[in-house]
């Protein structure tokens, strides 16, 4: 496929590979940030080319995975009012509440509908103006100006009932509330592709300053990936940190400048609690004061949830690098796709859920390569 | 088995209404007329038209098969096919993979009231062709009508009954380390199709679905004495959800290639797009074949030989008598699991 395969040549991997292996010398911890790397990584076995040395540990990026449970909850409550059409992106609709899903609210008579963008939600809103349409938004800020933009041409078209359930994060707090914790591993990161595509790369240059930790703005594709990290280790093997772009096809020094002005007027930057993590400052999106109208919490009235995560579950601890998603005791028996503790296991980019996708036999049963010539 | 003055083109030939009523299932005269003008119609054949409860007709000698399928699927037309078509399709596919020559069909209609007459005379001429180019014949068949809002168009329920005319034991069961993997073809087609109609997204090309019927490639690999362990229709789940299934009943290891699997660029890039991944999507008018080693490039050249299965290729292989495990080697080269696809990919697309 054009644009793709050349992206993912089995013999070009096999040469940074080779280029990894012969520069590493020393033991060195690299995360990645954007749960669609993981996914990559683990789906096409990148970490099984890699040195011992180097140990890639799988970050926060999972949007679907960051959603604080009572948010989850916020919108369980409002999709199960009969007024309402609740849309989403088809992820979040099985990511458990503390006790149902959006799959389960449609299934007893919610009108949960998914959409692949969030102009399909205005859109319905526009055809259905008896009832409340409400879009749940989510992720980072690659999402964030088509939500934006939703907002924004809801109200231009005076659509009274349009709302927004909201739970927009920012990337670069995140890196540095992970940075800023004593239990902290890593050595560098492969920053995420998609978000610098929109938001350039200059905020990370004071965090590369602060924590002396080198960035790479890295794509999604195995060679994008192995690149980032051949380039990532060639910084912590001079002993250089920097803030570097691999992606350069995609990402520019300053991004999408209309679609960050498009952000910075909906928009206002909050405190936001991530789920598995806790509460970090100025790392969230909320309406600002002028589309305050289109607040859907506000509206229907669910500000007030507060739940408390399963106590089973070690998502948090996955999400900041600290353990790998099998060390979970409750992996792959009591926790899996189908019984979900956490949303790690549940989002497409959820680390959890790799593993189990593409790994769960590994450990019991190691495979053994016998090829037909 | 032609009605001879039948012509799919001509006008639908019952025009008092133009929609379905409630009476058309009411058991009077409008349905009486719906039966006659409509089915009997279109169906016509020497079993049918005896009108009886229950169809009677002999079989040749040979072990039965017997099959049924429901088909749901909206939108009711689609690039490649409709929910006629698929509906005749599905249940011959189904026969074929246990190596049976299909012969009769049944076919149950349930039909919201409300839905225009002229969609279901699309539908039952499709039907019918699809039905002549199977050589399989329908020979009852049941229609009910319900209340507006209580179904979503048209529902199509079909049965098949085939006839089994070999010695081989062709089982999930039955199939053994060594045995080839062969794919008939491209995958993800109908899946996709459905889901870019659905969701209106567009495309540089349209894509078409794959929905065939598949039983001509398996009836000559049986008359040419190969070797067949298993088949099995890449439908609901697509390849990886059919490698699983059989890889739990037969209790084995099976690897296949990334590299060695047929998906057009098209599709890749829809998946791509909507995150989907081509071996869990959905197909119509594909199959897998686990076959023994030693028959495995004769089986690919006669079933290359077949417009349906063209694009057949080696995807892998089984390796050994094991806990039940599915591993794809990707295009790096390193290998994982090819799991089934958890609970739902696409909204109702057979």
């Amino acid at each position: 496929m054009k644009y793709l395969d050349e992206y993912r040549d089995g013999d070009l991997a096999q040469k940074l590979a080779a280029e990894i292996h012969r520069v590493t010398t020393k033991p060195w911890t690299i995360m990645e940030v954007c749960g669609g790397q993981t996914h990559a990584i683990v789906k096409f076995g990148i970490d099984e080319l890699l040195p011992q040395k180097i140990t890639l540990i799988h970050g926060p990026g999972c949007p679907v995975c960051v959603t604080p449970l009572e948010v989850i909850d916020q919108a369980l409550e409002i999709a199960a009012r009969p007024e309402v059409i609740f849309t989403s992106f088809g992820d979040m609709l099985r990511v458990p509440g503390s006790t149902t899903d959006l799959l389960s609210v449609k299934a007893t008579g919610g009108d949960v509908r998914i959409v692949y963008s969030p102009l399909d939600a205005v859109k319905i809103a526009a055809e259905n103006p008896a009832r409340e349409v409400v879009f749940f938004g989510v992720g980072f800020e690659t999402t964030a100006p088509a939500t934006a933009m939703a907002v924004y041409q809801a109200a231009q078209k005076g659509l009274k009932n349009f709302s927004l359930l909201i739970s927009h994060v920012l990337v670069p707090p995140a890196i540095e509330a992970l940075m800023s914790s004593p239990n902290c591993r890593v050595q560098a990161f492969l920053a995420a592709g998609h978000v610098c595509a929109v938001m350039g790369y200059e905020e990370y240059f004071p965090l590369v300053k602060t924590y002396r930790v080198p960035i790479v703005v890295t794509g999604f594709e195995p060679l994008d990936i192995l690149h980032g990290i051949l380039l990532t280790v060639q910084q912590l093997e001079s002993g250089r940190a920097e803030v570097e772009n691999q992606y350069v096809r995609a990402v520019s020094r300053g991004g999408n400048q209309p679609a960050q002005d498009l952000v910075k007027k909906v928009f206002k930057v909050v405190p936001r609690k991530w789920r598995g993590i806790g509460e970090i400052a100025q790392s969230g999106l909320g309406l600002s004061e002028n589309y305050a109208a289109f607040d859907a919490a506000r509206k229907f009235k669910v500000t007030d949830h507060h739940v408390e995560e399963p106590a089973e579950c070690i998502a948090g601890l996955i999400l900041q690098g600290q353990k790998k998603p099998h060390e979970c005791p409750a992996f792959g028996t009591r926790c899996t796709p189908e019984h979900p503790f956490g949303a790690t296991m549940v989002s497409s980019e959820g680390a959890c859920a790799a593993y189990y996708r593409y790994r769960r036999h590994a450990a019991a049963q190691p495979w053994r390569p016998h090829e037909r010539a | 088995m032609n009605a001879p003055d039948f012509n799919a083109a001509c006008p639908l030939p019952i025009a008092h209404y133009s929609h379905v009523l409630m009476a058309h299932g009411g058991g009077g005269t409008l349905m009486h007329q719906l039966l006659e003008d409509v089915f009997g119609k279109a169906f016509s054949n020497p079993i049918l038209d005896t009108r009886h409860d229950s169809a009677q007709f002999t079989v040749p000698p040979g072990k039965l098969a017997m099959t049924t399928d429901s088909y749901v699927v909206r939108p009711l037309f689609f690039p490649g096919g409709d929910i006629g078509s698929m509906a005749i399709h599905g249940t011959v596919n189904d026969l074929a993979m246990s190596g049976a020559r299909p012969l009769y069909l049944t076919s149950a209609f349930i039909i919201e009231e409300g839905l225009p007459m002229e969609t279901l005379w699309r539908v039952v001429c499709s039907m019918r062709e699809a039905a002549l180019k199977c050589g399989v014949q329908i020979v009852t068949g049941d229609t009910k009508v319900v209340d507006k809002g209580q179904g979503d168009g048209l529902f199509i329920n079909t049965a098949g009954i085939g006839v089994i005319e070999h010695s081989q034991n062709i089982a999930p069961q039955n199939v053994q380390p060594g045995d080839v993997v062969i794919v008939s073809g491209d995958l993800g087609r109908h899946g996709m199709a459905i889901m870019a109609l659905r969701e209106g997204l567009q495309f540089e090309s349209t894509i078409e679905s794959d929905s065939a019927p598949v039983h001509e490639p398996v009836l000559e690999l049986i008359q040419a004495g190969i070797e067949i362990h298993c088949l099995r229709d890449l439908t609901r789940g697509g390849l990886a959800s059919a490698l699983n299934e059989i890889a739990e009943a037969a209790g084995v290891n099976i690897a296949i290639e990334q590299k060695l699997i047929p998906v057009r660029d098209d599709v890749s890039a829809a998946c791509e797009m909507l995150g989907l991944d081509p071996l869990h999507v959905a197909n119509e008018g594909r199959f897998v074949a686990f076959i023994a080693a030693h028959d495995a490039d004769r089986a690919l050249e006669l079933m290359r030989g077949h417009e349906v299965a063209a694009g057949s290729n080696v995807i892998g292989l089984v390796v050994a008598k094991s806990a039940p495990l599915v591993t794809v080697k990707s295009t790096l080269g390193v290998r994982r699991i090819l799991d089934m696809p958890s609970g739902e990919q696409l909204p109702r697309i057979c």
